[in-house]
């Protein structure tokens, strides 16, 4: 009998029945959230589930619906926001920022806002500058606010399900690209802890740090550099905010080299966080400058054209990798063209999102 | 409810003699001038029911029945503050009292006010929610936002504007169009109601008793907008007229129209209350007021862990 596999839209639609059956407190709310596409998935069937009451459409005015939501949740309601694309949480970024991420704080500790915002990362299809961007270090710079980025379909449920059951604000961040990974997901509740990440591979060679969907390319390149003799150490990170970086400096200790992944522009991405908390702890045990493995810091182009040019892919992490070893290495961007369909996560995706 | 009014009125006084000592050391704003439309409208509030307010809050804070120790401790920035000493005058809150609390972001607490009121109707309680703010307010994408999503779902929310004619020393003339009123802005939103002289607690008291009722059976939500005026600074305890920014005669018209003065001349023609009456209150006040300043300065600041404490729950 082997182990169950689930979508990752489906392990994320799970997480949310679960925690709708087992509190009558969790809500659920969003553009979409109801209607016959569910989120891509994530929340198709829970209206017929849990009622108009539980799962609802609201008006176009996040900034106000978040406020909303923060209020429900200081009376007792554990709502769950989502917005189909990150960047329409940008107009409720005050909300965020400086009431929910603030709240506890401010009013020394008296009240918590329990409200989970789901945000979809795009990309791919000509989503564009407005439909593709990933925020993540934004809302990690921020006190008072978790951070999630789950990347495969078990971490996507059971660190949903910590979400919800979490008495903090908590931004998780979903990669369209992961929607339709398949992996194994156990039945029933189960939490993924925040804040830990987790050894994906064993190596002690490189270690490659990454998060979302930069691990699937991540794990790609730890096959690949595998063939070449290179044994990669890879984690994922799950958690921006909070971090236990322990297992990251211990592995740098072991590796003495580090290339990090960040779905996100160059200037002050999160993989700059990485690097910084290495560079004060372990500097000693560097054998060579890390790598970062970011965005150009450039708007997404829509044309296939560029963005073939534009996202870095496996190819990029083994050459960094290989680099550190003292190995050749090309530039993987030389084998492709403009007109190559590198738009699309696999050959079945067809768009539009 | 003339215990209230005059209180809020005292508290403030007291507190603006001695911001100049350099204890109080975070923004502060007064609300003397505007005492009557808290204590109006609160006057029909239980602790049950829920009330949110912005930067301009101790009257709110104190005619919903928030503590007034705690409230003094926490612009003194003590451990014992109603918020540990961490929010300071703008960040007032007591939930025994369902006073939620108030934040300085002008229109940020509108949404989450109706969103307490939301929750409250989730969760199958009676509590209605109280929402203050300012003129300023009404010209924030969360107020039309909000008042759209109250009207939607006709949630049991009063929103009381106090419309005080400045944001910080900007007349609404120069922020909003001429001869649109904020009440009309809400009743096109959805959300019906009364422009209301501010100044008169009485009046105050009937509309708000009126408005409240009909939330409280069903109505939806309402909509108060309270003509009143604001005697100091925006923000600190000084009186500003020497800035130029008021008109000629306003502040004089606004003072033969103070709450303070209105109430008490009326209670005294009614023969409800009397000069010995107002002095053993007025001697009452002074010395919860003077318990309530020596509490704070009495009180331990925060300890340094303090600082990075309940950053999460």
């Amino acid at each position: 009998m082997g182990e169950r596999e689930l979508h990752y839209a489906d392990a994320l639609n799970e997480a949310l029945d679960i925690c709708m059956r087992r509190d009558e407190r969790v809500i659920l709310m969003g553009l979409g959230a109801p209607d016959v596409s569910g989120i891509f998935g994530s929340t198709t069937g829970l209206l017929e589930k849990h009622g108009p009451e539980r799962v609802f459409e609201t008006p176009i005015s996040e900034n106000a619906m978040t406020g909303v939501l923060l209020g429900a949740g200081l009376v007792g309601i554990r709502p769950v926001m989502t917005h189909v694309r990150q960047e329409f949480a940008m107009p409720a970024m005050e909300q965020i920022v400086n009431q929910a991420a603030k709240w506890h704080y401010m009013f020394g500790g008296q009240a918590s806002v329990p409200m989970v915002m789901r945000m979809i990362i795009g990309r791919g299809w000509g989503q564009g500058s407005q439909h593709s961007q990933s925020m993540h270090a934004w809302f990690a710079h921020v006190p008072g606010l978790r951070v999630l980025l789950p990347a495969t379909p078990y971490d996507a449920k059971g660190l949903l399900i910590s979400a919800i059951e979490d008495e903090n604000p908590v931004v998780i961040l979903e990669h369209r690209w992961l929607y339709k990974t398949f992996g194994p997901v156990p039945e029933g509740h189960y939490r993924v802890p925040i804040g830990e990440p987790n050894l994906i591979h064993p190596g002690k060679d490189v270690t490659i740090v990454s998060s979302s969907y930069m691990t699937l390319e991540a794990t790609k390149a730890v096959r690949s550099l595998a063939d070449d003799g290179v044994e990669a150490e890879l984690i994922d990170l799950r958690s921006i905010q909070p971090l236990d970086d322990a297992m990251i400096l211990e592995s740098v200790r072991k590796t003495g080299r580090l290339v990090v992944c960040d779905h996100a522009n160059r200037n002050a991405s999160f993989a700059a966080e990485i690097i910084t908390r290495v560079v004060e702890q372990a500097l000693d045990t560097l054998k060579a400058p890390p790598v970062r493995i970011t965005l150009p810091h450039s708007p997404t182009p829509t044309t296939r054209a560029l963005s073939n040019y534009y996202y870095p892919t496996d190819g990029h992490i083994v050459a960094a990798a290989k680099r550190l070893m003292g190995l050749p290495s090309e530039d993987p961007f030389a084998s492709v063209a403009p007109e190559d369909t590198l738009d699309v996560p696999d050959p079945s995706f067809t768009g539009p999102f | 409810m003339f215990r209230t009014l005059l209180r809020i009125r005292r508290v403030e006084e007291r507190l603006v003699a001695l911001y100049p000592e350099q204890q109080i050391r975070c923004p502060t704003h007064f609300s003397i001038g505007q005492e009557a439309v808290a204590a109006g409208v609160c006057a029909h509030l239980s602790a049950k029911d829920l009330a949110m307010s912005a930067h301009r809050s101790h009257a709110h804070y104190l005619a919903k029945g928030g503590d007034l120790k705690a409230m003094v401790a926490e612009l003194y920035g003590k451990a014992t503050g109603c918020a540990r000493g961490k929010g300071g005058s703008m960040h007032l809150i007591d939930r025994s009292v369902g006073f939620l609390g108030c934040v300085p972001i002008v229109g940020s607490t509108i949404p989450i006010a109706v969103g307490a009121s939301f929750g409250s109707r989730l969760l199958g309680n009676s509590a209605t929610t109280t929402i203050f703010f300012g003129d300023g307010a009404a010209e924030t994408g969360v107020f039309a936002e909000t008042l759209s999503f109250a009207a939607l779902h006709k949630l049991p929310v009063l929103f009381v504007c106090e419309n005080n004619l400045y944001s910080v020393l900007t007349p609404q003339s120069e922020r909003q169009p001429h001869g649109r009123r904020i009440v009309d802005v809400a009743a096109g939103l959805g959300v019906p109601g009364e422009q209301v002289d501010g100044q008169d607690v009485e009046t105050v008291f009937d509309v708000a008793g009126q408005m409240i009722s009909r939330i409280r059976d069903g109505g939806g939500p309402g909509f108060l907008e309270f003509l009143t005026y604001r005697y100091l600074e925006h923000c600190g305890p000084l009186d500003d007229t020497r800035l130029g920014y008021r008109p000629p005669g306003e502040f004089e018209d606004w003072l033969e129209r103070d709450p303070v003065r209105i109430e008490t001349e009326r209670l005294i023609a009614e023969k409800l209350i009397d000069a010995k009456a107002i002095e053993r209150l007025e001697s009452e006040l002074a010395l919860e007021i003077d318990d309530a300043v020596e509490f704070a300065q009495a009180s331990p600041f925060p300890e340094r862990a303090e600082m990075d404490a309940s950053v999460f729950a």
